[in-house]
C-alpha cells in the first residue's frame, strides 16, 4: 500500500462527480422507460378490456406474458435481439446500447402498467357506465371522458409505486453493458486497487438510491392515505 | 323550461302511445327476471310501477332504454324498436332519459359540468347555448349556487336533483326513474319529488318504478303491480289502491301501507 494513501472519505468525495453522472444515467433510462411504459400501458390496459375479442385477447397475452418475464431476461432479450442499427431511407441510424435497456425495462414495466389501468378501469362502479351509456355516449366517449378521468386518481400512487420499481432496477443495466452508476462503481474499484472501498463504494450508491426512492414511497403512501378518505 | 319542438303535437285529440311493450320476456342464466310484460304508455302520461323487491321492475326499466336487451316480445320507444338488433341505441336514449337509484353523477366533473356533458359531446351543441340551458336547469332543480359544487359535496337529494337536470338537458321525449328516492335521506326524499312533480306537471312523460305509495297514489295516471316478472293488476291510482283485485296486491299494499 502506497504512503500518500487517501482516506476512504476523500475517494467518495473525488469521485462524486463521476458517481453522479453514472446515477443521472439511471435517472435518465428509468424516466424514458417509465415514459414509454405509461403510454404502452395504458394503450394495452384499456385493450384489455375491448368489445374486440382478437384486441382483448393480445392485450391479455402480451400483459400477462411480460409481466411474469424476469426483468434481466428481458433485457438480454433486447440487446440480442435488436439490431445494432436501423437505415432510414439511405442513413444507418444506431441503436445505442442503453435506448435497447430502456426499452427491455419499459416493456416489463407496460406489461405491469397495462394491468394497473385494467384494475383501475374495473374498480369504477358499474354505475358509471350505465348513466354515461343512458345519455348516448359511444363507448369511447364513456372510456375518455368518464371512466379514465376516474382512474387517473386511483392509478397515481401505484404508478408512482411502479416507477421506483423502475428506478432500482436499472443497474441491472450494467449487466447488459450499459455505462450508468454500476459501470462507474466498478472503474472506482478498478483505479484504486484497494479491497476497504468496496463496501463504501456500494454503500453510497445504495444511499444515493434511498435518498432518491424513499421521498417517492412517502409521496405514495400520503397520496395512498388521502384517496383512501376521499374514494 | 321551454317546449322541445319535437314534442309540439302534444295536444293532438288521442295521445299516441310513446312508449309501447308486448311480451317482453328476459332471463339472467337460468333465473327469469319478466315473464312477459305489456305496457301501454302515452305521452305526457306518468306510470308507476310498484311491486315486492326482484319483482323485476327495475330489470324492464333497463330494458326500455336497452342497457338490457331482452330475449322476446317488442319494446317500441317513439317510434324506434328496441328490440331489434340493430336499435340505434344512442338515438333511443336520446329519447329515454334515465335516473338511477344511486344517481351515478360523473364525481370528477361540477354539477354545471355533469349537466353540460351529454349535450356537449354527444349531441355537439354549442358550449355556451348549452351552458345557459344547463344553468336553466339547475335552478330549476332548485340548487341555484351548486353549479360548481363537485357530487361529493351534495346531499344524496341534491346529488339525485342534478341527476335530473343532467337527464332534462338531452331534451327526452320520456323519462326513467328507477327507485330515485330508495337510496335518500328521508328529509332529502321530498325535494325530488318536488321536482318530479313539477316534471309531470309540466306534461313530461314519466315511468316511475317507486317504493313511495303516497307519491305514485297522488301523481300516477296509471300504476302496474308487477310481481315475480309478471304484471299483476294494473288501473288507475283509485282502482288499486282503493279496490285491488289481485290478492297478491292487496297482500303487498297490506304490508307496505
Amino acid at each position: 500500500m502506497s504512503a500518500g494513501k487517501e482516506t476512504i472519505l476523500a475517494v467518495l468525495v473525488n469521485w462524486t462527480p463521476y458517481i453522479l453522472k453514472g446515477f443521472a444515467i439511471n435517472v435518465f433510462i428509468s424516466i424514458v422507460s417509465m415514459a414509454l411504459a405509461t403510454v404502452l400501458g395504458v394503450v394495452v390496459g384499456v385493450g384489455q378490456i375491448s368489445t374486440n375479442r382478437a384486441v382483448r385477447s393480445v392485450c391479455w397475452a402480451f400483459t400477462n406474458f411480460f409481466r411474469n418475464a424476469p426483468w434481466l431476461v428481458l433485457l438480454f432479450y433486447c440487446m440480442l435481439l435488436l439490431p445494432f442499427q436501423f437505415r432510414v431511407g439511405g442513413v444507418a441510424v444506431a441503436i445505442p446500447d442503453w435506448a435497447k435497456a430502456t426499452l427491455g425495462i419499459a416493456i416489463a414495466a407496460a406489461a405491469n402498467m397495462s394491468d394497473l389501468v385494467r384494475g383501475a378501469i374495473q374498480s369504477i362502479p358499474t354505475g358509471q357506465w350505465e348513466s354515461a351509456e343512458s345519455l348516448a355516449f359511444t363507448r369511447r366517449q364513456t372510456l375518455f371522458l368518464v371512466i379514465l378521468p376516474q382512474c387517473i386518481k386511483r392509478l397515481l400512487p401505484p404508478w408512482m409505486n411502479l416507477y421506483a420499481l423502475v428506478m432500482v432496477s436499472t443497474p441491472l443495466c450494467a449487466i447488459v453493458g450499459v455505462n450508468e452508476i454500476m459501470t462507474v462503481a466498478a472503474d472506482i474499484l478498478a483505479a484504486n486497487t484497494r479491497h476497504d472501498l468496496l463496501i463504501p463504494v456500494y454503500f453510497y450508491i445504495l444511499l444515493l438510491f434511498f435518498f432518491y426512492c424513499y421521498p417517492i414511497a412517502r409521496m405514495t403512501q400520503r397520496l395512498e392515505r388521502r384517496f383512501a378518505v376521499i374514494g | 323550461m321551454e317546449l322541445d319542438p319535437r314534442q309540439a303535437p302534444r295536444e293532438s285529440a288521442v295521445p299516441e302511445s310513446l312508449v309501447s311493450c308486448k311480451d317482453v320476456c328476459k332471463a339472467f342464466g337460468t333465473t327469469t327476471v319478466l315473464r312477459g310484460i305489456s305496457m301501454e304508455v302515452r305521452k305526457g302520461e306518468v306510470v308507476c310501477i310498484i311491486g315486492p323487491s326482484g319483482s323485476g321492475k327495475s330489470t324492464f326499466l333497463r330494458c326500455i332504454n336497452a342497457l338490457v336487451p331482452i330475449d322476446s316480445g317488442t319494446i317500441v320507444v317513439g317510434g324506434l324498436d328496441v328490440h331489434k338488433a340493430d336499435i340505434d341505441k344512442r338515438a333511443l336514449r336520446r329519447k329515454a332519459g334515465m335516473v338511477f337509484q344511486q344517481y351515478n353523477l360523473f364525481p370528477h366533473r361540477t354539477a354545471l359540468q355533469n349537466v353540460m356533458m351529454a349535450p356537449m359531446h354527444v349531441l355537439k351543441q354549442p358550449r355556451k347555448d348549452v351552458e345557459e340551458r344547463a344553468r336553466a336547469l339547475i335552478a330549476k332543480v332548485r340548487l341555484q349556487g351548486k353549479e360548481g359544487a363537485y357530487p361529493g359535496e351534495l346531499s344524496g337529494g341534491q346529488q339525485q336533483r342534478v341527476a335530473i337536470a343532467r337527464s332534462l338537458a338531452m331534451n327526452p321525449e320520456v323519462m326513467l326513474f328507477d327507485e330515485v328516492t330508495a337510496a335518500l335521506d328521508p328529509e332529502t326524499v321530498g325535494d325530488v319529488l318536488v321536482t318530479i312533480r313539477e316534471l309531470a306537471a309540466e306534461g313530461m312523460t314519466c315511468i316511475l318504478v317507486t317504493h313511495e305509495m303516497g307519491f305514485a297514489r297522488e301523481l300516477a295516471d296509471q300504476i302496474y303491480f308487477t310481481d315475480a316478472g309478471r304484471i299483476v293488476e294494473q288501473g288507475s291510482p283509485q282502482e288499486l289502491f282503493g279496490s285491488p283485485r289481485d290478492p297478491r296486491t292487496r297482500a303487498f299494499l297490506e304490508r307496505i301501507l
